[in-house]
């Protein structure tokens, strides 16, 4: 069995795959990884299964060695990625010789780099999925200095020879996404409704895996009175009763008692996991 | 005049039966007649969230499927019993008894005689906000403690709960139990899913 050593895991380092959906009804949410697509697209690139498990690190300051060696793909952020002595190219499979060291700098574009080692990170199971719930606080636990990560055997698919994936850089300005209304539309009136389509949202500090805080104007409610829980969902936005915006992301509560006014639709969420503090967001209205 | 269906993006329905006996009914209906797509359900107190792969299901058949869903009756119900052993030495028991204008025996007396209804769950894993026809309705403690330790029985609104693993909380203790409310490698993982009966009995 090879081995990957965590020599810094940086501010946190995280194993995910494609995460635990269905047991909502008992409390756990789906989790997963945050950008599924780079974790796809990663996994894609060594061979892997696409639900097999890869390491997503948070802002960058990681350095992880491939104590057997292996072919190692990163994707997500963008930054002077490096494995051994060589430059590791953003969305390319890469061969290591034992003992090289893939060192992940802090990214000079988007928030989370997903780094797949082919055979995947062989970590036992919780649930069924091999994904840390930041919130639930379920699955294999955040990864430390000096951790050493099973790596899973030889898939059966050869590394795939594709030489070119033409997919950009998270941008570093303004990001567009869709916006729906959602189940407490009728909470709000159409000008709190016309500020959360129209204004820019300043992404905050307050910002994780549980959901992206958002700072702009107030969005105050029609009504008054509390929401019993319901369900919620990854790009569900809930209003504080301050009217302050929050888009919950995948390890977002399981049921929540704030109002949802919007609801960014599903094919934006791996762009919202890549937008950084202090970047901003225009919500506009529509499923594109 | 069916339930009411409210949009929750692009992958999700909110449908919303309006109290918790009818989620309950809706959502053991669904459960029941499960066509491939769908994802997950999640109920809550008054509302049952549907959620959806739209390449498998898309959003308009979901939507006619719980349109079209008869509601169970809790007499067609899977209803399964659980007992919960608990001693009755909760930090906030002579408190919350003088709140309810009960003595702790009486408070106990009531908490134990009564069939408890987990009617969904939230807050964690494995947290089950249960339901009886007794009046034991008080106030969430004006400051949560940072530490609940699991296996904490508790009061807080018109729900009693288990606290399934230590974590922060507001309600109020009124006793403890060892039953083993969450487990990850047990299927499934909560003692209590939506639906379960629950006895809470006292040790002497």
């Amino acid at each position: 069995m090879t081995t990957l050593t965590v020599l810094a895991a940086g501010p946190l380092t995280l194993v995910e795959d494609l995460g635990r959906p269905g047991l909502g009804a008992l409390g756990v949410g789906a989790s997963g990884a945050a950008d599924a697509a780079a974790h796809r697209l990663a996994n894609r690139l060594v061979g892997n299964p696409e639900q097999a498990a890869t390491l997503e690190v948070l802002l960058g300051g990681a350095r992880l060695r491939l104590d057997g060696g292996g072919w190692v793909a990163v994707t997500g952020a963008w930054g002077d990625t490096r494995g051994g002595e060589r430059r590791l190219e953003p969305h390319t499979a890469t061969l290591l010789a034992p003992g090289e060291i893939v060192d992940l700098p802090p990214a000079a574009a988007g928030l989370r780099y997903v780094v797949a080692v082919r055979g995947g990170i062989d970590v036992p199971p919780v649930l069924g999925s091999r994904s840390w719930d930041v919130l639930a606080r379920l699955g294999p636990a955040p990864v430390r200095d000096g951790d050493v990560l099973p790596i899973g055997s030889e898939p059966a698919v050869a590394v795939p020879a594709a030489d070119l994936v033409p997919i950009g850089p998270p941008p570093t300005g303004d990001v567009r996404v869709g916006l729906l209304p959602g189940p407490r539309r009728d909470w709000f009136g159409d000008d709190a409704w016309a500020a959360l389509a129209s204004a820019p949202w300043m992404v905050t500090e307050r910002t994780d895996r549980t959901g992206i805080r958002l700072d702009g104007p107030p969005l105050p409610r029609a009504r008054s009175g509390e929401l019993p829980s319901e369900g919620m969902v990854p790009g569900a936005i809930q209003v504080s009763p301050d009217g302050v915006p929050t888009i919950l992301g995948v390890d977002g509560p399981v049921t929540g008692g704030y109002p949802v006014l919007g609801v960014v639709p599903s094919v934006f969420l791996d762009a919202l996991a890549q937008v950084r503090p202090g970047q901003r967001l225009r919500l506009t209205p529509g499923h594109r | 005049m069916g339930v009411p269906i409210l949009p929750m993006g692009d992958r999700a329905l909110l449908a919303e039966p309006g109290d918790l006996d009818a989620v309950l009914a809706l959502h053991a209906a669904l459960a029941a007649n499960r066509p491939p797509g769908v994802v997950d359900l999640v109920p809550a107190a008054r509302t049952v969230l549907v959620r959806i792969d739209p390449a498998v299901l898309p959003l308009p058949a979901a939507e006619r499927w719980i349109a079209d869903a008869t509601p169970l009756p809790s007499a067609d119900r899977p209803a399964a019993e659980v007992r919960i052993p608990v001693r009755y030495d909760g930090p906030d028991l002579a408190a919350t008894a003088e709140l309810l204008g009960l003595t702790p025996a009486d408070l106990i007396a009531r908490h134990t005689g009564t069939q408890w209804t987990a009617g969904f769950l939230g807050f964690g894993p494995g947290f089950a906000y249960l339901v009886s026809d007794v009046d034991l309705a008080v106030p969430r403690l004006p400051t949560s403690r940072p530490r609940v330790p699991a296996g904490s029985v508790a009061l807080a609104g018109p729900y009693s709960a288990v606290y399934p693993r230590e974590s922060p909380g507001g309600w109020r203790l009124i006793g403890s139990t060892d039953a083993a409310l969450w487990d990850e490698v047990r299927d499934p993982p909560a003692l209590l899913p939506p639906g379960t009966r629950v006895r809470f009995e006292a040790i002497p």
